[in-house]
């Protein structure tokens, strides 16, 4: 017992919420969660969206965020019970025994002063080191987090670094005042794959190398796996399951974890590419009105019927605007785009309603995707009177048919998108998109934005429409895996180039080129060991560097 | 060149730039506009040969440009015409009443925007409690009251039932600094007032974004105290808007001056300003409005100078 | 059953007080607008409730028929500030390019000088009739609402349901007033009670400075500034309409609050 850090019995936490209109009230939103944390050992904590993890975190430095509030159990750190405490003694808790490093480091950095300042703040304050003592530690931890220049980037403001290197400086932050905890809450996921994976090593070195015990929080258990010797799995701030790393990744107990875990269950083999494109994309250039440099450089690409082309890339890879050339937002400087055997009109005045009924768009946020004061009903039904001059009873049946085909039902006619999930909102864009009986749907990013298992329903949902209705994706993401489960083709575009295409068998088979060998490499996998194994077999270097 | 400066450059340009705007507008406002300033000083009855002399008189019978470019060189070089009521020098008359406008306005300041700032941070100290949503009440109350009101009320309260203060402001320039504070006393208490609830409940505002910031919390889970929290991080973050909230509220107290100054009788530019309009003094109505709006155009680009030179990623450019 | 919460109650009740006696001034009023009934400040009393004013006319009356001059300048002024404002500023939105900027620019520049100083300006070579001041009064500050609207507008413009109509082939109509206008409503009708109160204030004020409402018609303003005098010797009648102008201004904010918060939190609204 003596090697207990961190100990959490029947853990309950409320928060107070203000539904518009309607009085304060408050509710419970973590049930009694209890675990231990022994000195120098890595806890991932798990969940979906509203499990409660970072609440769960921050309560491990008494801290409520917003309207949160601790309401029940018992947290011990380092043999003390810190709920109850006063806040002068949890002050000398914060920023020495345990530290906290969040999602957006761009966020919790103060832009009006120094890195370095920053970093050491804690530590002077708290009294444990010197200035002159406190910034070589600072150095030593930016060297070892692998940041460039060491020596300097202190002096930078936090502005002038790149999102991963701020977010490698908050992880010096937290380890500066050599903490015997540090909370990790998703210190990787507003980042692109590329970077996560140089962030997530050094992360993980840093913990080796100090022998700091951590909570490490995300949603993506393939990341947590990489990091942690435990794992705990929550859903609606209940504890699901806690184990190993290993027994939770290769056995799991309960059911959620068994989703969990095998969520990119979606199999698709690839198809071949037929001999007429329902889309093609040719030698298009493009630019943004106002700028001087190109954001795509010839591009091309082909779409068949029925199948789907994956168009993959990190942030600021060109693959958005290549959507909205085709969809004609953006007209290109160079090259054309050919729909069914015949030229579109490069802007979107020049198109007739049968080109625009047939292109159809699904978008990343469902929620300003449909007008909030519609409801599903005039958004599904809308298409329906403007292509197909439907009205009626018989508008009203086949937007029941719809409702049917998405999974949802009759019932929800006459909801508002305010009353719907997440993915219940993305089933309602699908509704829309099909109802105009269209040849192509671009799916710009609609599984990113939704919890893992919502996405797979949404991804097999588009999937057994596909076999259906025989209507082409033009899938727009950054995410490989997903790109693996349901593409025919695939296009690999880096900074406004296409570098890599073709069916999809022969993209994912080397040899690669060096960009796709990095992005596929990139890619977590739910087994133990794979981190390491990749670090040591890349030959580029991300661009978050 | 570096960009905050190239910023700022830019933004003065466009401050006089939109000054020589402003000035075309207040002259077209009273030249060009169906009105007639020699009929109007005239009246309806006057007979078709004092129009034409008093149109040649004022150089009516040029057109417009050449006299606008005329009266913008004059006054560029402190001449601002003569008035037409009483022939006197503008420049001369206006003197002595923009010093004694700038004395009400500044003194006003001077209580306005420490209380305002004070009473802000308490309504963030004490957010959703008592003091808060009293000072949110007065607020609502008293951006929806008029100025003469607030006037009035003092006027009759303080100044004849109780007899504290006087109920005229009459300054002139052999008065002590004591005996012309006592003077301004009633109006400076109704300025505070009416920039008091605007700059109060915009402090608020913007001290709360800065306070709601990821880095406020954390500076918190670093263990500092309330005080180096504020000091620290927020402070360094809530200058800029909160300086801009105060330049905004001057402009707006400039304009609040003109309806305060009638109320007490105090010789200042608003008097002189309402006084003219009333008599169709064209000239003298264009000088004051031109001064109006040079004042409120710099306060508001003062206010935008300072947000640009807070600005940390606009101070130290990657 | 709505539930109205109290401070929007009162709200209701002095806002439909004031109106219904702007409305019906001429039955209420006891005696007629320039009638001389009786002595110089006479205090109040059962024949005149609230006394009489500087030249011995009832001022319940002069308030009664004041409040009607007042309540129909400030309507009509936020009437055309309101309509002018609103549909430049969702034009200058969906439209963009050239035209947003011209306009754009042009309403900063009138922006750049001071209201009641440009105002002022105007007035002092147009003749000051109620037409007048309406016009120049709604036209003043429609700039403010064509602000309020073209953000409003500019925001909702890019949301990719807007986008959605957009590449389904909608027309600009269709765009402008099913996609656009039903979300930017609420912000509009909420800035349409600060219009209104705002025009109170101003007319109040020129009247008060002698620029507005022309004896012997009066608004609140006007009876304010004839009342003036009194103060001094210990007279309040000049409170009389300037609590009116507070209580009438305090009430439509309150409505126009409430009527926001209502309007949020319907089904459908945004959160």
């Amino acid at each position: 017992m003596s090697d207990t850090l961190l100990k959490v019995e029947d853990l309950k936490i409320g928060a107070r919420i203000y539904p518009p209109g309607e009085k304060p009230r408050d509710i419970e939103i973590v049930h009694g969660v209890s675990f231990e944390l022994e000195k120098g050992k890595v806890l991932g904590l798990i969940g979906e969206s509203g499990a409660g993890k970072s609440t769960i975190g921050l309560a491990s430095m008494a801290y409520g965020r917003g309207g949160v509030e601790i309401t029940g159990g018992k947290v011990w750190v380092n043999g003390r019970e810190i709920l109850g405490t006063s806040l002068r003694d949890l002050r000398k808790l914060r920023g020495t025994e345990v530290t906290y490093v969040s999602q957006s480091a761009a966020a919790s950095f103060n832009p009006a002063k120094k890195i370095m300042e920053q970093v050491i703040e804690a530590s002077l304050h708290q009294g444990k080191f010197s200035k002159k003592e406190a910034e070589a530690r600072a150095v030593e931890l930016f060297t070892k987090l692998g940041l460039p220049d060491p020596e300097n980037i202190g002096d930078r403001y936090p502005h002038q670094v790149s999102g991963g290197q701020l977010q490698r400086c908050m992880t010096a932050l937290a380890l500066c005042p050599e903490p015997d905890l540090v909370v990790f809450d998703e210190p990787t996921t507003a980042l692109d794959v590329t970077t996560q994976i140089d962030v997530l090593m050094a992360i993980k070195d840093a913990i080796r190398d100090t022998g700091v015990a951590a909570l490490y929080i995300t949603h993506d258990l393939a990341v947590v796996a990489q990091v942690s010797d435990e794992i705990m799995v929550l859903k609606m701030g209940e504890m699901v399951e806690h184990g190993t790393t290993d027994q939770i990744i290769n056995h799991p107990k309960e059911e959620y974890t068994r989703d969990l875990v095998s969520v990119r269950s979606t199999q698709h083999d690839g198809q071949q590419p037929t001999d007429n494109p329902v889309l093609t994309v040719q030698n298009v250039t493009a630019r943004y009105k106002g700028t001087n440099f190109d954001v795509l450089h010839n591009v091309t690409m082909e779409l068949h019927p029925g199948q789907t082309l994956a168009v993959v890339g990190e942030s600021g890879s060109g693959k958005s605007t290549t959507a909205r050339v085709i969809t004609g937002l953006l007209p290109p400087r160079d090259g054309k785009i050919i729909f069914d055997g015949r030229d579109l009109s490069s802007d979107l005045e020049g198109r007739s309603r049968d080109d625009l009924r047939e292109l159809q768009m699904i978008y990343q946020m469902a929620d300003v995707a449909m007008n909030p004061r519609q409801t599903v009903g005039t958004i599904i039904g809308r298409p329906l009177e403007f292509y197909f001059g439907m009205k009626g009873a018989e508008k009203k049946k086949r937007i029941i048919e719809l409702l049917d085909e998405i999974e949802l039902g009759e019932a929800f006619m006459d909801r508002y998108p305010a009353e719907l999930s997440g993915g219940q909102k993305q089933r309602v864009c699908i509704a829309r998109a099909l109802a105009a009986k269209p040849k192509v749907i671009i799916c710009d990013e609609v599984t990113s934005a939704l919890d893992p298992l919502v996405a797979d329903g949404i991804l097999k949902l588009l999937e057994n429409l596909q076999k259906i209705e025989n209507v082409a994706y033009l899938f727009i993401t950054h995410d490989l895996a997903t790109v693996k489960a349901i593409a025919d083709s695939i296009a690999v575009m880096y900074q406004g180039r296409v570098v890599r295409y073709g069916p999809k068998a022969e993209v994912l088979a080397p040899p690669f080129d060096d960009y796709t060998d990095l992005l596929l490499s990139s890619v977590p996998e739910m087994r133990l060991g794979w981190l390491e194994e990749v670090v040591t077999n890349r030959k580029m270097e991300s661009a978050g560097n | 060149m570096h960009p905050v400066l190239k910023l700022v450059a830019q933004r003065l340009a466009l401050g006089i730039l939109l000054l020589f705007a402003a000035s075309i507008l207040i002259f077209a406002g009273t030249q060009i506009l169906p009105g007639d300033v020699a009929q109007s000083i005239l009246g309806q009855s006057a007979t078709p040969e004092a129009l034409a002399n008093l149109r040649k008189e004022l150089g009516l019978d040029e057109p417009a440009i050449s006299r606008y470019f005329s009266w913008l060189g004059n006054a560029l070089q402190g001449d601002l015409g003569t008035a037409l009521t009483n022939g006197q020098e503008i420049t001369k008359s206006l003197g002595s009443r923009l010093k004694n406008t700038l004395f009400l306005a500044f003194w006003a300041a001077v209580v306005a925007v420490p209380l305002a700032i004070f009473l802000g941070l308490l309504a963030v100290r004490y957010r959703e409690r008592w003091p808060d949503k009293l000072i949110s009440a007065v607020t609502l109350a008293s951006i929806s009251v008029p100025e003469f009101l607030i006037g009035y009320v003092l006027m009759f309260y303080v100044g004849v039932k109780l007899g504290w203060a006087p109920t005229v402001a009459t300054i002139y320039d052999s008065m002590s600094l004591g005996q012309k504070l006592n003077a301004i006393a009633l109006p400076v208490a109704v300025l505070t007032m009416v920039v008091l609830a605007h700059m109060m409940r915009m402090t608020r505002a913007a001290i709360l974004n800065v306070m709601q910031s990821a880095y406020i919390e954390t500076a918190e889970l670093k263990g500092l105290t309330s005080f180096q929290v504020i000091y620290r991080h927020a402070f360094p973050n809530a200058v800029a808007p909160v300086v801009n909230v105060v330049m905004l509220n001057l402009a707006y107290l400039v304009v609040g001056v003109v309806v305060v100054e009638v109320v007490f009788v105090y010789p200042g530019m608003g008097q002189y300003l309402v006084d003219h309009v009333s008599k169709r003094d064209v000239p003298v109505v264009q000088a004051c409005g031109l001064i109006f709006a040079a004042v409120y155009i710099g306060l508001n680009m003062i206010a935008d100078i300072v947000s640009i030179l807070a600005n940390p990623r606009l101070r130290h450019p990657k | 059953m709505i539930r109205i919460p109290p401070a929007a109650l009162i709200g209701l009740f002095f806002t439909g007080l004031y109106f219904f006696m702007a409305i019906f001034a001429p039955l209420i009023a006891p005696y007629s607008m320039t009638e001389i009934v009786g002595d110089v400040w006479e205090p109040s009393s059962s024949e005149h409730w609230l006394g009489t004013d500087n030249i011995g006319r009832d001022l319940l009356t002069r308030m009664i028929y004041g409040g009607r001059t007042t309540i129909f300048i400030a309507t009509a002024a936020t009437i055309l500030s309101f309509v002018t404002g609103s549909v430049l500023g969702l034009t200058a939105a969906v439209i963009g390019g050239w035209v947003d900027q011209l306009m754009s620019r042009f309403v900063d520049l009138i922006m750049s000088i001071p209201t009641l100083i440009f105002a002022l300006v105007v007035l002092s070579v147009m003749p000051v009739t109620l037409p007048i001041l309406i016009l120049v009064m709604g036209l003043l500050d429609s700039t403010r609402v064509y602000r309020l609207a073209r953000a409003v507008a500019v925001d909702i413009n890019v949301m990719d349901y807007v986008e959605a109509a957009k590449l389904r082939g909608e027309r600009r109509g269709w765009i402008i007033f099913r996609e656009i206008l039903p979300n930017a409503l609420s912000p509009l009708v909420a800035e349409m009670g600060l219009r209104f109160i705002f025009a109170v204030l101003f007319v109040s004020t020129l009247s008060f400075l002698g620029l507005g409402v022309q004896p012997p018609n009066a608004d609140w303003g006007g009876i304010v500034k004839e009342n003036k005098d009194g103060i001094v010797y210990g007279i309040p009648a000049a409170l009389v309409p300037a609590v009116a102008i507070a209580t009438l201004a305090i009430s439509v904010n309150l409505v126009a609050d409430w009527v926001l918060n209502r309007t949020t939190s319907l089904k459908g609204g945004r959160g």
